[in-house]
């Protein structure tokens, strides 16, 4: 099997793993760790791309991975601070008892 | 006298031309390794010393003067004691991660010095592109080996004292990388190497162009051993282990030599966060003025890190622990914006080379003195001074 | 398939499912820093040492870092006392479902012969690629770390107490 199929099944293994976290768990913070994961397995799959493709000098690979881990620091910045707001209120994080979110 | 210079790396090839060549990579990573693994756990061991008799003289009493001569064999006897104790791990504790704590907090300093050039010739592991991004990057893999310590030994000490460190390295991180990043955008180059070899510019004959000599260096050279303090959890920043109020902090819980190793790491990420001061803003492995040039590089390093342990052990005898909101409150109303300020002066720097030298340094000066003074200003209004009366 | 990669892809994956069905949360978190070590592995081996450093930098020194400080302030670090699962059977279904898609593809896909060498990582070049052809792209990352640096503090603010001093004042 070549490299590139190797890395994307990796990719794609990690995936689902990270979906079947996010689907499963009822911890906010244990959903916010799949979500994590799949951003990571789609990193990976840019990389693989990037390193095996054609026209690697163009480094689009790269880049978009550099932008999603921007994206991605961003987004577990304000969802543990969500999770900390909602905590603080409710007194819970799991996921099936916060119902309501008006004030 | 280039033979002094460069003792350590002919050394270091005499002794590779002895095996075969297939053996060579291999050989030269031992050795390098083992160079290290011997010179900066010795250094540590003899900071310790001197820090305590330096500490003691500054207390007006003697310090450890029974083991050796003048007590200089005082680590010897402490590491002894250290290993020679029980290992206790408590019964509530997570035994696995306990276990893995000391590791992962001694394993990135050491990995550190890999890139951090010690002289001329004289860096285990040279990466063009990303040297100090490297450096960066162990400094904080710490984190988690602060986190694992306090969190897994179960007990209210460890956790606030791994809570408060947790808080604190994330917030002087920022500082501290951001200062260091002025560096690299006037220097154009991530390693660290280059970086030292830029700053060998020499100015009026005599004097070395070392970045603390600019205004936006002289500046980051502040903010940045400032953070670095922080980042060692050195005094004034000592709030993790305050002994006073959480009794050791995150290691609370560790006896014997892993307690021993938790020291350790300790010194190790001060030495390799100086040794980055060092290469960053002090010239590195490079003499103050050209006519000191035969002093070998190697030996300009260390000094220069010794000089810069006195300093640290001066202001840990002088300077009294911060309070956790003003610490953060000095992390981000102080150094992040002056480091944010100082960004923009490097980039002033850079595009008004063509101007007069004293120009640009009043425009730098002022640049930095104006916010500078606004928020000392600023801090000192909302910090009035305490007056203390005695009952008598 | 080579050892190495083995190893690495063992370590991604085993860190990955012990992260998300630990029963202790911060197991949870450290498993995950595990993973994304891993990860940074493969980033490197792949010759992106820039990339590799960043996703250690970013991921593990700060993320795991924050996510296991989140599971520390909300204070259920040791309270074990559940069910993990929210619907078990059905989300492990469609994670299944999902991967043997993906799977699938990928196996039926057959890319051309990969190139020989590996393509150079230059950081010079990235940057300027970064501030010539993805000026605005970067500029919006920039606003949006801003504004997730901002809101994550105003969001994160405990509520104001009638009565309470003013959040920014320090108590006497």
């Amino acid at each position: 099997m070549s490299p590139l199929k190797l890395h994307l099944l990796l990719a794609a293994a990690l995936f689902a793993v990270g979906l079947a976290g996010a689907l499963t768990r009822r911890h906010a913070i244990l959903v916010l760790i799949g979500i994590e994961l799949m951003l990571n397995a789609a990193n990976l799959n840019l990389l693989a791309f990037w390193r095996y493709g054609p026209n690697p000098e163009a480094l689009n690979g790269p880049l978009f991975v550099l932008f999603t881990i921007a994206v991605a620091a961003a987004e577990a910045a304000v969802g543990l601070a969500l999770i900390i707001a909602i905590h603080r209120r409710y007194r819970t994080t799991r996921i099936e008892e916060i119902r309501r979110l008006h004030g | 006298m280039d033979s002094l210079d460069q003792i350590f790396v002919l050394a270091k090839q005499a002794l590779l031309g002895l095996l075969p060549v297939a053996w060579q990579p291999w050989a030269s990573a031992v050795i390098s390794v083992g160079a290290i693994l011997a010179v900066f756990p010795l250094l540590f061991a003899l900071t310790t010393v001197v820090e305590r008799k330096a500490l003691g003289r500054m207390q007006n009493r003697p310090g450890p003067n029974r083991v050796g001569p003048w007590g200089f064999l005082q680590f010897a006897a402490d590491g002894i004691k250290s290993l020679t104790k029980e290992d206790i791990v408590p019964r509530a504790a997570d035994p696995v991660v306990h276990f893995l704590a000391p590791l992962v907090v001694v394993l990135p300093p050491i990995l550190a010095f890999a890139v951090l050039p010690v002289g001329r010739n004289m860096v285990a592991l040279e990466l063009p592109e990303t040297g100090l991004l490297f450096f960066l990057m162990v400094g904080t893999a710490v984190e988690l080996g602060v986190f694992m310590a306090g969190w897994s030994s179960h007990n209210k000490y460890s956790l606030l004292g791994a809570m408060r460190a947790l808080a604190q390295l994330l917030s002087y991180e920022l500082p501290l990388i951001l200062s260091a990043l002025a560096v690299v955008m006037l220097s154009g180059s991530l390693s660290l190497t280059a970086l030292v070899e830029r700053q060998s510019a020499v100015h009026g004959g005599f004097l070395v162009g070392w970045n603390v000599f600019t205004p936006w260096g002289a500046a980051g050279a502040l903010l940045f051993f400032t953070a670095a303090l922080a980042e060692a959890n050195r005094s004034p920043f000592d709030l993790p282990e305050a002994e006073s109020e959480i009794v050791a902090g995150y290691f609370t819980e560790y006896s014997g030599f892993k307690f021993a190793l938790f020291f350790l790491g300790e010194y190790l990420g001060l030495f390799a966060i100086s040794g980055l001061g060092i290469t960053l803003f002090l010239g590195g492995w490079l003499p103050p003025f050209s006519f000191l040039g035969w002093v070998p590089s190697w030996l300009w390093f260390f000094g220069k890190l010794g000089a810069l342990m006195m300093i640290f052990i001066w202001l840990r005898g002088t300077l009294p622990r911060l309070r956790m909101d003003q610490l953060m409150q000095f992390a981000w109303q102080f150094l992040l914006p002056m480091s944010l300020v100082n960004l923009l002066v490097a980039g002033l720097w850079h595009f008004t080379a063509a101007w007069p030298l004293a120009l640009r340094w009043l425009l730098g000066a002022a640049l930095l003195a104006g916010p500078w003074t606004l928020y000392a200003r600023q801090f000192a209004a909302r910090h009035p001074r305490r007056i203390y009366r005695y009952v008598t | 398939m080579t050892l190495p990669f083995a190893l690495l892809a063992g370590l991604i994956l085993g860190g990955a499912i012990a992260a998300v069905s630990a029963r202790n949360r911060v197991h949870s978190g450290l498993f995950l820093a595990a993973s994304l070590v891993g990860l940074a592995l493969v980033f490197l081996r792949l010759g992106a040492e820039f990339l590799g450093f960043i996703q250690i930098l970013v991921y593990v020194g700060a993320v795991a870092v924050l996510i296991v400080f989140a599971i520390l302030l909300t204070r259920d670090a040791d309270s074990p006392r559940e069910r993990i699962a929210n619907a078990p059977v059905s989300g492990i279904l469609i994670a299944l479902a999902l991967f043997a898609l993906l799977a699938w593809g990928v196996l039926l896909w057959n890319p051309g012969p990969p190139p020989a060498a590996i393509p150079a990582l230059p950081v010079k070049a990235l940057g300027d690629r970064l501030l010539r052809d993805y000026v605005l792209p970067l500029q919006a990352v920039g606003l949006l770390l801003t504004a997730a640096l901002i809101g994550a503090a105003v969001i994160a603010l405990p509520p104001p107490r009638p009565g309470a001093p003013d959040a920014g004042e320090p108590k006497r």
